[in-house]
């Protein structure tokens, strides 16, 4: 059990925490403290707004501002952020922390591009105000730093302006893998968001069969109806048992929501089933069953070619646990952190159930690829990869390491997550 | 709506106050850290778009109390609502050791809780009425092991605020009680949340709601009211047997 501290006053709950965690929506260990008693602090009564600038769109906040909240303020008024992940519980903080990326990663980026100004408590205790030009290297070690440069206090971005609070989508089904990665990449051409979804349980032909997913705000003239952002969700209220979510069930499951995307369609689309389809169902991961289910996000690069992608589905299809669900996403531009997650290449998002051991090695299968490819993986989504692994994945760790050390002397800050992969004291 | 809320800077009083000015009601901060409430006074300003004052008022100084709806009455331009979240939280083991602790718990909860009301009901009765909503808890419905103390407070308080709706209703002043279950704040903070624990924002908006409506007793969230009913039924022995 963690020490957890929850209050408005952020900068007093900092004060002897070792982490802070925002929302807990990685799904690994990235915000679990390094040692059962360690004292962390929860950042998510801290959620006021400092400023907001009409003209240029720049948006002052604690760190606990959820996305959620955010999205209620502004979009109503035209503004949003330039980038989002596909839940709206998650944090300025946790955002920041784990440079997270949307469907536009083919345009804008990731959410650290569009980070101006962070104002954070060193392991030092000393608070400190980084951004581009000021303390640049604390600024950048920061973004996608897993929280482990200090606790990010508040954060200042830049917001874009929308034309109207809707989407306009194009839906497309597509029945092959090749075709898929190559429409994805075409699509992005004229879309700001693309996505594409995959259904890997499928034998034989149907294997790799899915749905892209395209999108862009939809113009004035476009979004004929009033919006409500308050939309009834559900919460599945008890885990369901694990026989009910096996292969069989959700491969059916699969077939389903195959079948029921139409063919092609465009149209309009509520932004919160367009960008948060899982929100809808709160503690939707209770539909995995006890024994949960963990995540594996890898970038495999990719230039012209998608050979290394086919090679990936390849591994994919012959791992010893079924894939349950494969996102794929189109990445164009490095992150900005100095440990951030994207490259250029496709990004595979799998859910996997978890099984003692087996999933172990599906996960070690996948690393392996992703080494020789020279693709990354998502730290924020990991809880299984080795740190052997990492390090022959990622060049990067010794410098971050040392960037750590000169802020934070005495190692007080870690986390779960650091103490697994980055050699930190337990 | 002009509204003062006095608890504006934490919590579900924090949630209310969001919520208003975020639909364009005019609001004022009131409460006892001056850094939090100039944040939040803030933050407020950024939603609504316009000015937000705050000024101190503790419900330990029964004295800050005039001084403090003046301030509020003048920044608004007049006031017709007035929220009051505020309240002092300890568990029934530090308020059976701690007696400095259990007066201020006793002397905030009830006692300068309805000095305060008194107050605000003579200025909003001289404006022809208007809205006093007031936080009390489920923890006043039945004397429970846990909250033995803090319960009684809130009891008393509760049945103040159904006497005051009784009588001054038809001269206008509308009182809301609500009473929230288990909601996730600061003042829970530390404890494991039960079954149907609730979050501020949920709150904050059936509070609105029912400010709106002029309801005068609220449960959130709303399986609360049902889980209340089945206790107010269990007989004594039982009461003495199980730890709720
Ligand atoms: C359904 C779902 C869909 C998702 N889709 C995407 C997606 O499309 N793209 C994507 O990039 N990610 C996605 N994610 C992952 C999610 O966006 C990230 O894990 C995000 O960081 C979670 O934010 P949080 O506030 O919950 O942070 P937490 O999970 O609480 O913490 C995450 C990390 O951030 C650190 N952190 C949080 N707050 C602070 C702070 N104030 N100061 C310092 N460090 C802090 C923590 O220490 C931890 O290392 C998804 C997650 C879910 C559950
Ligand atoms: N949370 C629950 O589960 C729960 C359950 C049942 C009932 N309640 C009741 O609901 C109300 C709101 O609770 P909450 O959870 O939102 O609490 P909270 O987050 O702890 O906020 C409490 C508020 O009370 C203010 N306060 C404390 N002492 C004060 C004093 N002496 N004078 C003036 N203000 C004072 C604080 O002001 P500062 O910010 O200025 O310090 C703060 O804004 C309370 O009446 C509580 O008893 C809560």
């Amino acid at each position: 059990m963690a020490d957890e501290r929850l209050s408005e006053n952020l900068e007093r709950i900092t004060r002897e925490a070792t982490l802070t965690r925002g929302l807990g929506r990685s799904y690994g260990d990235a915000s679990l403290p390094h040692a059962s008693g360690a004292r962390i602090a929860n950042s998510v009564l801290a959620n006021r707004l400092i400023s907001f600038n009409l003209e240029t769109g720049a948006l002052r906040a604690e760190a606990g501002l959820s996305l959620q909240s955010l999205k209620e303020i502004f979009l109503p008024r035209g503004w949003f952020t330039p980038v989002t992940p596909g839940t709206q519980f998650v944090t300025l903080g946790g955002m920041v922390a784990s440079d997270v990326h949307g469907k536009n990663q083919h345009v804008e980026g990731d959410f650290g591009h569009h980070v101006r100004w962070i104002r954070l408590r060193l392991g030092s205790g000393e608070i400190v105000e980084c951004s581009e030009t000021v303390e640049p290297e604390l600024f950048f070690a920061t973004i996608g730093g897993m929280g482990l440069t200090g606790h990010i206090l508040e954060v200042e971005i830049q917001m874009q302006r929308v034309e109207s609070p809707w989407i306009w989508q194009r839906r497309e089904r597509i029945h092959d893998v090749a075709i898929t990665l190559r429409r994805l990449r075409e699509a992005g051409e004229q879309w700001p968001f693309t996505v594409a979804w995959l259904d890997l349980l499928a034998d034989g032909r149907d294997f790799g069969r899915g749905a892209l997913m395209c999108g862009r705000w939809a113009t004035r003239a476009e979004a004929t109806k009033p919006l409500s952002l308050q939309v009834k969700r559900r919460a599945v209220p008890v885990d369901v048992p694990g026989i009910v979510l096996n292969r069989r069930a959700m491969r059916l499951f699969n077939a389903v929501q195959f079948k029921w995307s139409q063919r092609d369609s465009e149209g309009l689309e509520h932004p919160e089933t367009f960008f948060y389809p899982l929100d809808k169902l709160l503690d939707w991961n209770r539909m995995y069953g006890k024994w949960g289910f963990i995540q594996h996000q890898a970038v495999i690069p990719c230039d012209d070619s998608i050979e290394p992608a086919l090679q990936y589905f390849d591994l994919i299809r012959t791992l010893e646990v079924p894939v349950y669900l494969c996102v794929l996403k189109d990445c164009a531009h490095e992150g900005r952190g100095t440990i951030s997650f994207p490259l250029q290449g496709y990004t595979f998002a799998l859910d996997l159930p978890f099984r003692p051991d087996a999933t172990q090695r599906a996960v070690d299968r996948l690393n392996e690829f992703v080494i020789e490819n020279g693709g990354r993986i998502y730290l924020t989504k990991d809880g299984h990869t080795r740190a052997e692994h990492l390090r022959a994945m990622d060049p990067r760790l010794d410098g971050f390491n040392e960037l750590r050390r000169r802020w934070d002397p005495e190692g007080r800050i870690r986390s779960a997550l650091s103490v697994r992969l980055l050699g930190d004291t337990p | 709506m002009r509204a003062a809320v006095l608890g504006a800077s934490q919590g579900m009083g924090r949630a209310v106050a969001r919520r208003l000015a975020q639909r364009g009601d005019q609001v004022f901060v009131l409460g006892i850290e001056p850094e939090q409430l100039e944040k939040s006074a803030k933050d407020l300003e950024v939603i609504s778009g316009q000015p937000v004052g705050w000024v101190e008022c503790d419900l330990l100084r029964p004295e800050t109390f005039g001084p403090a709806l003046d301030r509020a009455e003048e920044a608004l331009g007049g006031l017709d609502t007035v929220v009051i979240t505020a309240a002092i939280f300890a568990s029934q083991e530090r308020l059976e050791e701690d007696t400095e602790l259990l007066r201020n718990m006793l002397l905030a909860n009830f006692t300068n809780t309805v000095l305060l009301c008194e107050e605000v009901r003579r200025r909003l009765l001289a404006r022809g009425g208007g809205t006093l909503c007031v936080f009390s808890s489920v923890a006043g419905d039945r004397g429970r092991k846990p909250v033995v103390l803090y319960g009684a407070t809130k009891g008393g308080l509760s049945k103040y605020l159904e006497g005051l709706d009784h009588r001054f209703r038809s001269q206008g002043l509308v009182t809301i009680c609500v009473k929230p279950g288990f909601v996730k704040t600061g003042m829970t903070a530390g404890l494991k949340p039960p079954p149907f624990a609730g979050e501020p924002e949920d709150v904050a908006r059936r509070v609105v709601r029912a400010i709106d409506r002029g309801k005068p007793l609220i449960y959130v969230p709303p399986p609360w009211r049902f889980v209340m009913m089945i206790i107010r039924c269990l007989p004594r022995f039982v009461m003495r047997r199980i730890k709720f």
